[in-house]
Parts: C-alpha cells; structure tokens; sequence
C-alpha cells in the first residue's frame, strides 16, 4: 500500500504514536485496560448492560444524569490528583544535579492535564451534577424543562473527558498550561497532537456545558412550583441560576476563541499568531473574559450548598436571605469586568490596571457580606455538627484567607511580584479547594441521602474531612512561602537546594490529601455496605428547610405526585411547622419524558469527529460529522417521547412510601 | 507624594507583620528585595494585609467562637430559629467591607501610578533622589527559545543568560520575544513584566545592592522554560564600566546572522558576551524583520534608541508560519510520533556521564514541510 494512500487512511496516526516506548505510561495503560477488562466482563458476567442502557445511559431522569455526572467528576478527580501527585513528586526531587524522573514533555503535559481536568472534568461535572440532582427538586419540578438535552449535555461532556483520557495513550496532550496560550498554542509552535487534544475536548465537552446552562435557566424561570416567587427561591437554586447565567453568557467565549485557534491551526488563518495581523494577546484577553467568570461559575454554587447547609444545621432561616440574593447577582455581574486582573503584567496603563484591580477588590465586599450572613445564621442557633456544617466551618476558616491573598493579588504593584509565582498557586487552590471542593463535600454529604436513601458512614467522613483540610494547608503553606521567595510556577527543576524542604512538605501534604480521597471512597463503600443501618425513610434524615426534602428518598421518578404549593422560602419547614399533610388519595397520570439514545450516539459521533480532527483523518472526521447530523435529524422526526405514569402506578409507589412513613413515624 | 510613602513605611507595623513570614530565617526575596520598586511593591503587600486582617481576624474569631457557643449541645445559649434580618447588622457587615475597600483601592490607584512599570522612577532609594542629568541606563531584552538575550545599546555589548546592572541607577528596560511570551522577572530588582513577539514592554528600575541575584522566566514558554534563569550581577558604577570594557576586549559580534543562529532553540545556554552588537538589532527583533530580506514595514524610523513609542500590537508582518493542516495534501503530511519516541543522539552536553545525557528536556518537534526542525538546529 502506498505511503499517500496509508496517510489518507490513518492521517498522522502510526505505531510510532503510541508510547510503546514509555513504561509509565504502558503500566498505567495495562492497569487501566485489566481494570476495564475486569469491569466490562463483570457487567456481562451479571448482565448489567441492558440495566445500565435503559436505566441510566439513556435516561432523561435529572437525578440520575445528576448522578451520573458525579460519577465522571469522581472518576476524573482520581485523575487529576494523580496529575498532581506526580507533580509534587517532580518538584520535591529535581534539585541540582538531580533532574527528577519526568522529562519536560512529561511534566509540562502533567501541569496542563491537571489545570483542564480538575476545572473542566472534575469541578464542572461535579457542580452541574449537583445543580440537575438537586434544583429540579428544590423548585417542586418533575424533571428540567429539556429532559433529552439534559442527557445529551451529559454525554457531550463524558466525550470531552474521553478525549482527554485518550490522549494519554494515544499520542499526547498538549504541553501549553491549562488555557494553551498563544503563540504557543499555535501551529507553529505546538506542531503535535497535544493542542488538538485539548481543543477538541473542551469544544465538545463545551457544548454539553452550554447546554446544560440553557436548560437549567429555562427550568428554573419557567418550572418553579406554584406560590415559589423568585423571592422565595431556596438559595441554592439562585446561585445556580446565576451560575447558568454566567455559563449561557461566557461559554459561547470559550468556544468562540477556541474556534478562532482551530482556525488558525487547521486553515491557516492568522488570528493569533505573531505573523500577518495575529495578535497572540487578544488570545489571552478572550481566554480571560472567559476564564473569570468561570471560576464564579464554580464558586456560586459552592456558596449556595454553604448557604442551604449552614441554615439547615444551625436549625435557623438564613440570615439576610434578600441580601445573599443581592450579593449573589453582584458577583454575577462583576465577574465580567475584572479579567484584566490576570494579566496586569503585560503592559497595561496604569489607569486602566487600578480599574480592574479595584473591580476586583470590589468583589470581595459581596463576598465578605456573604461570610457573615452565614456567621449571623449561626449566630443564635443549635449548631449540629455534621460532616456538612463541619466542611462549611472548614471552608469559612480556609477561605478567607484564599480571599485576602486575592485581594492582594488584585493590587496590580503587588501583582507585579506575585503574578506566576506560587503563591498565585496556593492562592487559587486556596479558592477552589477550599471553596469549590470542600462545598462539594459538604453538598454530597448533605445530599447523598436524598439520592440513595441513607446517609453516608460518618467516621469515614471525618477521617477523609481531616485529610483533606490539615493536607490542603500543608501542601498549599509551603506554596505561599514559596512564592514569597520568589519562586515561580510550572518549573520542572530547581537549582537553589534550600527550597527543597518546602516542597517536600507540600508533597506531603499532597499524600494526606491522597488519604483523604482514599478515605472518601472508603466512605462510601463503607456506607453502601452499612445501608441498612444508616437507612432514612423519612426522606428528612437532617430536619432540613428546603422542598427536595419532602419527597422520598430517593425521590419517585416523577418527584411529586402533586406539584406542591409554596407559601414561604423554607417551604419544608413551613409545611412541617403548620403540620401539612400528604394528600393519600386522587393521584393523576403523571406525564413523563421517555428515555432515548440518541444523547450517547450523537455525543459518540462527537466522539469521533474530535478524534478523526486531532488526528487529520479527513474521511472519517466527514463520515463521523455526516453520522451526526443523520442521527439528529432523525431524531426530530421521533415522536414517541413521552408517556403517562398511570394513576395505579403513582398510588402504588406513593402507599408504599405510606406505609414506610408510618413505620418510621411509629 | 513623598511623606505619603514615607507613611506607608512605619518600620514598627512591618517588622510586626514580617514576623511570621521570616519562618526560620529562609530567604523571602519578595518580601527582603535589593531594589527600591521591589522593596515599595513589598511595602504594599504588607498594607494590604494588614488592611485585610483589620476583617479577616474578627471573622474567623467569630466563626469559632459562634461554633463553639452555638452548638446543639449546650442548651444554655439564645436559640431564635425566626431571627433572620437585622437592618443594623446588615448595615455594618455591607459597610465594614466597603471601607477597607475604599482604603485599599485608593492605596491601589495611587501606587499602580506610582510604581508604573512604565513610568521613568523619581528617586533611586528613599531620599535619594536622581542625580541631575543622569540619564537612566537602557538594557534590550530579547527572550529566546530558551534563554534570555541583554543588549546594552549605549555600550555596545550583548550577553545571553547574564544581566549585569550598575547598582544605584535607574535602568530602563526595553523587552521584546523572538517566539512566544515569557515573562522577566528579577525577584530582588522589581516586579516581573511579558516579553512578546513583534512587541515591546518597558520597565523601569533600580538596584540598591551590589551582589548577584537570580532572575527567571515567570511564564512558561515551552520545553526549556524551566532552566531560563540568568544571573543578575549587580556591580558598582566603576565596576560596571569595568565589566564593559572587558566584554568589549574580549570581542565577538552579535549581528543579523549570528541572532539568527542564537533565535533557534536551544536549553541550559552557559553566559555568552558579545564585544559589538549591531546597531538597531533591537528594532529588528521588535518588528520582526532580522532575517535578510525581510522589510521593516512600518514606523523603523519611530523606534531608535530611547524612543518612547511602542510597537503597534498589530503586526502586518507577512505570514512565514505553517500552512493549516486541511491545506495540505496526504503527501505533505507527516505521521505525528510520540514526542519522546527514541530517536538519534541526545542534543544536550556530550560528555560522558554529564548529568544532561539523561536528555530529559531535549525538544525534538517533528518537523513539516517549510520549516526546520526544531533539533537540527
């Protein structure tokens, strides 16, 4: 076969692509192939495959995509720290003479992985897995308002993650830091496969996320239950509604600059590139208008789970709830004018530098509002502390010093020595673990009874609550210091051996932190063995305040057999406290989406164009992209979509939960 | 101005503040510089916490304190499950954060203008004024795929990976990149700014110390950003003078051809000294135009030495870059290898059981058509 006719074939693909040469990587490819080999065959053996392709993979069931969600961000959570661990390692042992055990094309893949997977792959499923679980329950909704996009969303993102896993056993991932600036994104300076990687993941995980922000804005506009005003709103469905915002509003930039890079890498235009009218520093502003809303993209619903855990578990109404509504909107909005901040050092006037700094400063004022609202709900209150409210005293603890360092970043002088320095480092891990992170553990620990029905075991919870808080601040302390010394970020080696001990404490501090993810998966395997004992068949296993809690747990497909009617903001509560009833007779057909593939085969056809792109196989990248618009199109002429719970089905399943109540109450 | 910076610096509150932050004696070079925009950036940081910490100790102090007296179990504590709205509480938890706000973003506008990377200084250290007539010494830097390039126009030498300063002068600082961003960063001098290609920054500072420090690249910038360190001699006036007449004894010329040859990649380069630069050799690299044959489009003759003007951030350089992948036909396309697939002799030192031999930054891009590849350099 001829050399042209093999290249048409395979584009750039060959064996040599392959890192056959690599042991790390073979061991880790053969570990994870016996691992899949073992879970695949496992599913044969008990013939799970039907149960997972009609109960999960093809469902419009927000809770369970919500599930599903938490699923990936957990399984890419063991892969971003291992990224990270790696790194650390690097780092405590490449001083002087010694080069470390990972060269620069390892490494510099490793920091970039790591930056995309952990915003992209862990954080984003992690709070989109939460905002569908929860808000559709918290608004009295029976599921969003576009149930098949919702499962399509889902696989999109599931696709780009697949890339990404991709990329470390075929070819590379790019070797660029996490937003793959330019120049050195560009053709002419990332020659390889790595920068396709990334962009095809993120474009393709990207439009799952769009969507998804879409869907989530339209339910709660449009599917509040009757009596719920935005006014009396749970907190947590405000912050995710703002958070949808932001995401409708700043994702089209993601896609936009990244569009414009592919462009530049695939046509030859010349947008960011040094020659012909590029301008590489657009590419960083656009990169930016994005970059920092997304990171409030991450915190507000963090703020929110903080909100609704501290008033639940203090057994108080939340302090100030209109103007947590109104710092919450604030934020929103000013989170567009401070991107400047991220690069104060490129050469900005003076002027327009203090603007951005002093939008930011003003951020925290919002902020700082939020703190004590949540300090005065505590205030006056019955403090119970469970791993929840034990995570959200960790996070008010930790996170006002990641705010202060902020602010100190935000002054641009002070910027000028700071900026990709370490501390810039320990400061935003100092945001997103110990705000972002810790408010997903305590949203998961607060939430997983909801959606399984017990609680999760409580002694792993603390062994894995005290890993992760005393190994954030000895892994992240020694950063800060660091950057105090002047050292900066993404370096591979060192020479100067007095820094050593720092990151040899930071790495460290890294291996408690890998107790405490162990700790957690021990949490809740422990917990699924014990379910009997930690069952709750109240469905209100913490006294909490807001609708999800009036349901079973888990919820009923449907979530409500009547839409509840909302007379104040803790309507559960309220309902408790004027001793509402459950309506036992008069159930209706409820009318319900129907589940459908075409989520996982377009977003596998997806899957495949990025693939066939990265890798220049024209033909199949056109067959793949063709497949796609087949199958959407066909998918609109499917008019079988929806069905009707019979009233029998809804009185069968809401008498059991009868019966279950009066045996608990009893 | 003046006594406003002199009250910023009260010897007492930062002796306080630094306390904690010496930790056992380790040198905290942000925090201790040797240069007078270094040590007034320092200063800041220490306000701006302590402006901070005005806040951020009460609340955590609250925080503890209402976790421990509020808790379940001591029933002894006020419990008012309704109480949820205090217009005077609200009144001084909006309020308290806006004041120290305002504080910090005048102490903001003030120093971003004061300490302007741009901006030429007013004085050499705190009540040293700049003697009259002195002009400040103008340094080019050029960052290179991966080491940093110093032309001292004045002078008329050059040297890679070694930045030799006249203590107690105010040094101007023009810096391009011949590829992609980096950034320049000498933690004991000043705050760090971007290099960019077919652009110019400019930073403006002083070295109060004489001795040697370290300077980096804070920008990663490929494979070997991480050995893009250059030391940073700071020498005394007669010393400088010196080390000027010795580099230009000791000969070597930087031209067009010789930048062309250093431009290409290349990691862990030893000092190299240059006894005569071409002049506008800067300009050059600015507009993109060194290689022969390569017009200097636009405004040349607006960018001589001690110009003020920056390079327009639009270039309308012709493009010399790769063509895009759909462009080329299956013949033109090359099969991507793993990047640290074996192949041929490491392009590190050579000496037997020279450490580098592990060749563990060697960048060897695969090549495609138009261009050289990046290890035949």
């Amino acid at each position: 076969m001829s050399d042209t006719l093999i290249k048409m074939i395979f584009g750039r693909l060959s064996i040599e692509s392959l890192p056959i040469h690599e042991p790390i990587v073979v061991a880790t490819f053969a570990g994870v192939a016996l691992g899949g080999v073992a879970l695949l065959s496992a599913l044969t053996y008990f013939r799970l495959w039907g149960y997972l392709w009609k109960e999960w993979f093809t469902t419009v069931d927000h809770k369970r995509i919500g599930i599903m969600y938490m699923v990936l961000g957990l399984v890419m959570l063991l892969r971003g720290f291992a990224d990270a661990i790696m790194m650390r390692l690097q780092q405590s042992m490449a001083f002087g003479a010694n080069e470390g055990y990972l060269n620069a094309h390892h490494y510099d893949q490793i920091f970039t992985a790591h930056g995309v997977i952990m915003i992209f792959f862990v954080a984003m499923p992690f709070v989109t897995g939460l905002m569908n679980f929860v808000v559709p329950l918290q608004i009295g909704a029976r599921d969003v308002s576009f149930p098949f996009l919702n499962n399509f969303s889902f696989w999109m993102t599931a696709a780009g993650a697949a890339l990404v896993m991709a990329s470390l056993f075929i070819g590379e991932f790019a070797r660029t830091g996490w937003l793959a600036m330019a120049p050195l994104s560009g053709l002419d300076y990332s020659p390889d496969v790595g920068v396709d990687y990334y962009i095809w993941a993120l474009q393709i995980a990207g439009v799952g996320t769009l969507l998804s922000g879409v869907n989530l804005v339209a339910t709660i506009v449009k599917m509040r239950a009757p009596g719920m005003g935005l006014m009396k709103m749970p907190i947590f469905t405000w912050t995710a509604l703002a958070t949808n915002i932001l995401i409708v509003a700043a994702f089209p930039v993601l896609t936009a600059v990244l569009a414009m890079l592919s462009l530049d890498r695939y046509v030859g235009t010349h947008f960011f590139t040094n020659t012909a009218g590029g301008n590489p520093m657009m590419y960083v502003n656009m990169i930016w208008i994005w970059g920092h809303p997304e990171v409030y993209i991450l915190i507000l619903p963090a703020f929110g789970i903080f909100s609704e855990v501290t008033s639940t578990f203090s057994g108080k109404r939340l302090f100030g709830y209109t103007s947590m509504v109104y710092a919450v909107l604030v934020i929103t909005i000013l989170s567009y004018l401070v991107w400047l901040h991220h690069f104060f050092t490129m050469g900005s006037g003076a002027s327009v530098n203090s603007f951005f700094g002093i939008t930011t400063m003003i951020i925290s004022i919002p902020t700082g509002a939020k703190i004590f609202n949540w300090l005065f709900t505590m205030y006056k209150g019955r403090i119970r502390f469970e791993l929840p409210m034990m995570w959200t005293i960790a996070f008010m603890l930790t996170f006002v010093i990641g705010g202060m360092t902020g602010v100190m970043l935000a002054v641009p002088p002070a910027d000028f020595v700071l900026h990709n320095s370490l501390f810039l480092v320990a400061h935003f891990h100092n945001v997103i673990i110990g705000g972002v992170l810790f408010g997903l553990f305590a949203g998961i620990n607060y939430w997983w009874p909801k959606a399984f029905g017990f609680k999760l075991d409580k002694k792993w919870g603390l062994v894995s609550f005290w890993c992760w808080v005393v190994g954030f601040w000895v892994a992240f302390t020694p950063l800060y210091v660091l950057g105090l010394m002047g050292v900066t970020r993404r370096l591979r080696h060192f020479e100067d051996p007095s820094l050593q001990i720092w990151f040899v404490i930071a790495a460290i501090g890294a291996a408690i932190i890998a107790v405490g993810i162990a700790a957690f998966l021990l949490q809740i395997f422990v917990s699924i063995r014990n379910r009997e004992a930690l069952r709750d068949d109240s469905g209100d296993p913490w006294n909490a305040r807001t609708l999800e809690w009036a349901t079973s747990s888990p919820p009923p497909a449907y979530n409500f057999a009547f839409s509840p009617v909302i007379h104040d903001l803790d309507a559960w509560y309220d309902m408790k406290a004027r001793g509402a009833k459950r309506p036992l007779t008069g159930y209706l057909p409820i009318h319900m989406p129907k589940n459908t593939g075409a989520g996982v085969i377009l977003a596998g056809f997806s899957l495949v164009v990025g693939f066939a792109m990265i890798w220049y196989i024209w033909w199949l990248a056109a067959a793949a992209f063709l497949g796609l618009l087949v199958t959407a199109i066909a998918h609109t002429f499917n008019y079988d979509r929806d069905f009707y719970i019979s009233a029998e089905e809804v009185t069968e399943t809401e008498n059991a939960r009868t019966a279950v109540l009066a045996r608990h109450g009893a | 101005m003046t006594p406003f910076r002199r009250a910023l610096r009260p010897t007492a509150l930062i002796a306080t503040l630094a306390a904690p932050l010496i930790l056992g004696g380790c040198d905290l070079v942000v925090m201790n510089p040797s240069g007078d925009v270094a040590r007034q950036q320092a200063d800041l940081i220490l306000w701006s916490v302590f402006l901070m910490l005005l806040i951020i100790v009460p609340v955590m102090i609250l925080t503890v304190v209402f976790a421990i007296k509020y808790r379940a179990s001591n029933t002894e504590s006020e419990y008012a499950p309704d109480w949820d709205h205090s217009t005077r509480i609200e009144l001084v938890i909006w309020s308290a954060p806006l004041l120290i706000i305002i504080a910090l973003g005048a102490l903001t506008w003030l120093t971003t203008h004061q300490l302007d990377p741009y901006r030429p200084l007013d004085r050499i250290a705190p009540g040293k004024p700049i003697p009259a007539g002195q002009e400040p010494l103008e340094i080019q830097v050029v960052s290179l795929d991966w080491k940093w390039l110093f032309i001292y126009p004045e002078q008329g030498v050059a040297t890679v990976n070694e930045l030799v300063l006249p203590a107690d002068r105010q040094v101007r600082f023009r810096l391009t990149s011949s590829s992609v961003m980096n950034t320049f960063y000498v933690p004991a001098l000043a705050g760090m700014i971007y290099t960019m290609p077919g652009m110019e920054t400019k930073l403006h500072a002083v070295m109060n110390r004489v001795g040697t420090f370290e300077g980096v690249s804070a920008n990663y910038s490929g494979a070997g950003f991480s050995d893009m360190r250059f030391p940073t001699l700071s020498v005394d006036a007669a010393g400088f003078d010196q080390w000027v007449a010795k580099t230009k004894a000791a000969g070597g010329a930087l031209d067009a051809t010789q930048y062309l040859t250093l431009e290409k990649p290349s990691e862990k380069v030893p000092a190299m000294h240059f006894g005569t630069v071409q002049a506008g050799l800067f300009d050059r690299i600015v507009q993109m135009c060194v290689k022969p044959g390569t017009a200097c489009g636009h405004g040349m003759m607006h960018h001589g030495a001690g110009a003020q003007e920056v390079a327009p951030a639009v270039n309308n350089r012709p493009g010399e870059g790769a063509d895009g992948a759909l462009m080329k036909s299956p013949d033109e396309m090359k099969t991507s290898p793993h990047l640290t697939h074996p192949h041929g002799a490491p392009a590190g030192h050579s000496e037997p059981g020279a450490d580098s031999n592990r060749n563990m930054t060697r960048m060897d891009a695969p090549a495609y058509p138009g261009r050289a590849a990046a290890g035949e350099a």
